[in-house]
C-alpha cells in the first residue's frame, strides 16, 4: 500500500505524467479553440492520425524536426479548412461531418502510410526531439525535472496554453472567436465574417491537434504505428467539457488526467498480474465519463455550439 | 455565400446532386489509385468484379452487408431522433458476448428455442449498453458523443479481458478467443457450402420491422419529432426523455445483432477482430441511406461491396485495400454535402 502512495513523490512519475499530458494539451487547445468558435470538431482523432503520420515522414526523409511539426500543423489545418467549410457555409451536420474527417484523415493516412513504405514489417524509426534541461528551474525537487526537463515540444504545449488563454481573453482576435461562439449575429452585426472567423478557428485548433498526434511520433516515441493515437482525440474532447471552455481549467483537466494515467501503469506493475491488465487500461476511458458526469450541470458551454449561422436568420 | 430552402426540390436536383457526390468520390479515389502508379479503370473494374463479378463475389458481399445493415439501422434509428450513438461498435461485441456467453452450452435446447433466447438476450444487452449513455444525457446532460465513443474502448478492453479469463478457449492453443458456439445456436447457412447466412433474411426483416416502426407507429412518429425539434416536440406533449430512452433501446438492441450474427451465423466464435469498424461504418451507411431503414439496405450492400471488391482488387493490382476506407468516407462528405445542395440553394450575396 504505502509503494503505491510512494510513487507519487517520485521524480520518474511526474516526469512521465508531463510527458503523458503534453499531446493531451495541444489536442484540447484544438478542440477548445474549435468548440469557442461553435463547432464541434470530431475529426480530432482523425487528424491527430494524420499530423502524427506527416510530421514523423518529413523527418524520416531527412526533414528538420520543426519542419515536421509545421507539416504536421499545415496537415491539420488542411483538414480543419475541409471540416470548417462543410459545416459553417454548408451548414452540414457537425457530429457526422466530424465522424466523417476522422475516417478519410485516418484511411488517407494509412493508404499513404503503405503506398510511401511498402513491404515494411517494422516501422522505421527517426531521432526524435530530446529533452532539454532549462537552467535552474529543472533543479527544482520533484517538480523541477516533472515540468523543465521535457523535449521542446512539451515547451511548446506549455506556451500554447498560455497563447490560448491570451488571444481568447486579451485581443480583439480572441474576442471575435468567442463571440461567434455565442452570439453570432452580433458579430456579423459588427460587420466581422462569421464565416471567416469560423472557418479560422477550425484550422487554427486542427492545426494544433495535429501538433498533438506528432507529438507521439516525434517526441514521446520515435516512430509511426496503427492505432497509436488510440482515443486520445475523444479524450480531448471529454477533457473540454471538463475545463468548462477555458484552457487554465483544460490544461489542469489533462495534467490530472495524465497523472493518472501514469499512475495506473505503475500499479499495475505494483499488483503483478492480481487485477487483470485490462481493468487499469480501462480506468482512463471511465475516469474521463465520470469527470464528465460530475461538470456536466454546471457545464456552461458556448451557446450557439453546434448552431449553424445563416445571415439574416435568428 | 447563404443557403436558401428550396421550396420544392426538383426531380433532376434529386438524381443531379447525389450522382455529383458519387463522381466526385471516383474522382478523389482515381486521383489516390493514379498516385499509387495504377490505372484507375483497371482498379475500378477489378473492385467491381471482386464485388459483383461472380456468385462467390456477390455471395460475399451480401455476407459482409448483413452486419453493416445491422450497424447502419442502428445508427438510422437513434440519428433520427437526433441520438448521437457511435457506440454501436460497443454493442455489436456486447451482442456476440452474449452470445458466445448463452451459446456455448450454458444453455441447452433445441434450435427453435435456443436462437431466439440467444438473440433476445443479445439484443438486450446491446440495448442496456445504450441506455447507460442515454440516461447520463437524459439525466445529468451529458453528451453521448464522447460516451458512447468511449465506451467502444472501454467494451473492447472489456472483451478483451473475457478473452484472456473466463471465456478463454482451454483448447484455444492460447489465443485470446471463445469457444465455438454449439451446432444447436448457429444460424443455419442460406445455400448450403457457402458462407452467406440467416443472419442476412433477418437483417433484412429487421430493416422492414425497423421501416414498419418508423413510419407507422406512435413511436416512430415520436422520435422523428423529438429529432425535429426537441423543444416543439416537449411542447406538444411528447415525453422527450421516455423517447430518447426507447430510441435507445431499439438502436443498442439493433447493433447487438451484428455482434449475434456475425458470431452466431458466421465466425462461430468470439475474438477481438471479430469486427473490422462496423460500428462506425454503421454511421456511414446509415447517412448515404438518408436515414431511411430500407435504404440501409441498398447502402450497406453497396459499402460491403466497395470492401470486398477492394480486398480482392488489392491482391491483383498494386494499390492498398485502405483505398476502400478512403472512398467509403468520401462518400460520406459528399453525400451528406449533396444531401444539403438538394435541399438548399446556394445564394453567392
Amino acid at each position: 500500500m504505502s509503494e503505491a502512495i510512494e510513487i507519487l513523490f517520485t521524480a520518474s512519475f511526474w516526469v512521465a505524467a508531463i510527458r503523458i499530458a503534453s499531446p493531451l494539451i495541444f489536442a484540447t487547445m484544438g478542440e477548445l479553440i474549435c468548440e469557442r468558435a461553435g463547432v464541434l470538431n470530431l475529426g480530432i482523432e482523425g487528424i491527430m492520425v494524420a499530423g502524427a503520420f506527416t510530421g514523423w515522414f518529413t523527418v524520416y526523409m531527412g526533414g528538420d524536426l520543426w519542419t515536421g511539426v509545421l507539416v504536421a500543423a499545415m496537415t491539420g489545418a488542411m483538414f480543419g479548412l475541409l471540416h470548417g467549410f462543410l459545416t459553417v457555409p454548408l451548414g452540414l451536420s457537425q457530429h457526422v461531418t466530424g465522424i466523417g474527417i476522422t475516417l478519410l484523415a485516418s484511411s488517407l493516412t494509412y493508404f499513404t502510410y503503405r503506398i510511401l513504405l511498402p513491404e515494411v514489417t517494422s516501422p522505421p524509426k527517426i531521432e526524435p526531439f530530446q529533452p532539454f534541461a532549462v537552467p535552474v528551474l529543472s533543479d527544482i525537487p520533484v517538480l523541477g525535472p516533472a515540468l523543465f526537463n521535457q523535449t521542446p515540444l512539451t515547451y511548446l504545449a506549455y506556451f500554447t496554453v498560455a497563447a490560448v488563454a491570451f488571444v481568447l481573453y486579451r485581443t480583439p482576435v480572441g474576442v471575435a472567436v468567442r463571440a461567434v461562439g455565442e452570439n453570432p449575429s452580433a458579430v456579423e452585426a459588427q460587420g466581422i465574417s462569421v464565416t471567416a472567423v469560423r472557418i479560422g478557428a477550425v484550422m487554427a485548433g486542427s492545426a494544433l491537434m495535429a501538433i498533438g498526434g506528432a507529438f507521439l511520433t516525434m517526441s514521446a516515441f520515435n516512430s509511426f504505428f496503427f492505432e497509436m493515437i488510440n482515443g486520445r482525440g475523444w479524450i480531448a474532447i471529454a477533457l473540454v467539457v471538463f475545463g468548462s471552455w477555458r484552457p487554465g481549467k483544460a490544461l489542469i483537466g489533462a495534467i490530472l488526467f495524465a497523472a493518472f494515467d501514469a499512475y495506473q501503469v505503475r500499479l499495475q506493475q505494483i499488483t503483478g498480474g492480481v487485477i487483470p491488465y485490462q481493468i487499469f487500461l480501462m480506468m482512463p476511458f471511465v475516469l474521463s465519463i465520470v469527470a464528465l458526469v460530475v461538470v456536466a450541470r454546471r457545464a456552461t458551454y458556448p451557446k450557439a455550439l453546434m448552431i449553424p449561422y445563416q445571415k439574416g436568420e435568428r | 455565400m447563404r443557403l436558401e430552402a428550396r421550396a420544392t426540390t426538383s426531380g433532376a436536383a434529386t438524381i443531379l446532386w447525389p450522382a455529383g457526390a458519387i463522381l466526385a468520390t471516383i474522382v478523389f479515389s482515381s486521383v489516390l489509385v493514379m498516385i499509387a502508379g495504377a490505372s484507375p479503370l483497371t482498379v475500378f473494374w477489378l473492385v467491381f468484379k471482386g464485388a459483383a463479378g461472380s456468385q462467390f463475389a456477390l455471395l460475399e458481399t451480401l455476407t459482409r452487408a448483413t452486419p453493416l445493415i445491422f450497424t447502419g439501422l442502428a445508427v438510422a434509428v437513434a440519428f433520427r431522433a437526433r441520438l448521437w450513438n457511435i457506440g454501436a461498435e460497443a454493442q455489436l461485441y456486447l451482442g456476440a458476448v452474449m452470445t458466445v456467453v448463452l451459446g456455448t452450452g450454458a444453455v441447452t435446447l433445441p434450435s427453435a428455442g435456443l436462437i431466439p433466447l440467444i438473440m433476445m438476450a443479445a439484443m438486450l444487452t446491446g440495448a442496456l449498453t445504450l441506455l447507460g449513455p442515454a440516461i447520463l444525457k437524459t439525466r445529468f446532460g451529458v453528451d453521448e458523443v464522447v460516451t458512447t465513443l468511449l465506451l467502444n474502448f472501454i467494451v473492447l478492453l472489456f472483451v478483451s479481458m473475457l478473452l484472456e479469463g473466463p471465456l478463454k478457449d482451454p483448447t484455444g492453443l492460447g489465443w485470446p478467443q471463445s469457444q465455438r458456439v454449439i451446432a444447436d445456436a448457429q444460424l443455419p447457412r442460406l445455400i448450403k457450402g457457402k458462407r452467406l447466412h440467416y443472419g442476412f433474411v433477418l437483417a433484412v426483416v429487421s430493416a422492414i420491422v425497423v421501416w414498419v416502426i418508423m413510419k407507422k407507429t406512435v413511436l416512430g412518429y415520436e422520435m422523428r419529432a423529438v429529432g425535429h425539434n426537441a423543444e416543439a416536440a416537449r411542447f406538444a406533449g411528447i415525453p422527450v426523455n421516455l423517447v430518447i430512452v426507447k430510441t435507445a433501446l431499439l438502436s443498442g438492441g439493433l447493433a447487438a445483432l451484428a455482434g449475434f450474427s456475425e458470431v452466431a451465423g458466421l465466425k462461430g466464435n468470439l475474438t477481438l477482430d471479430l469486427s473490422p469498424g462496423y460500428g462506425y461504418t454503421g454511421i456511414v451507411v446509415a447517412m448515404l441511406a438518408m436515414l431511411n431503414p430500407l435504404g440501409v439496405i441498398a447502402a450497406a450492400i453497396f459499402v460491403a461491396g466497395i470492401f470486398v471488391g477492394a480486398d480482392a482488387m488489392s491482391r491483383s493490382a498494386n494499390v492498398p485495400s485502405y483505398i476502400a476506407q478512403v472512398m467509403v468516407a468520401t462518400s460520406l462528405l459528399t453525400m451528406v454535402a449533396a444531401i444539403m445542395l438538394m435541399r438548399y440553394r446556394v445564394r453567392w450575396r
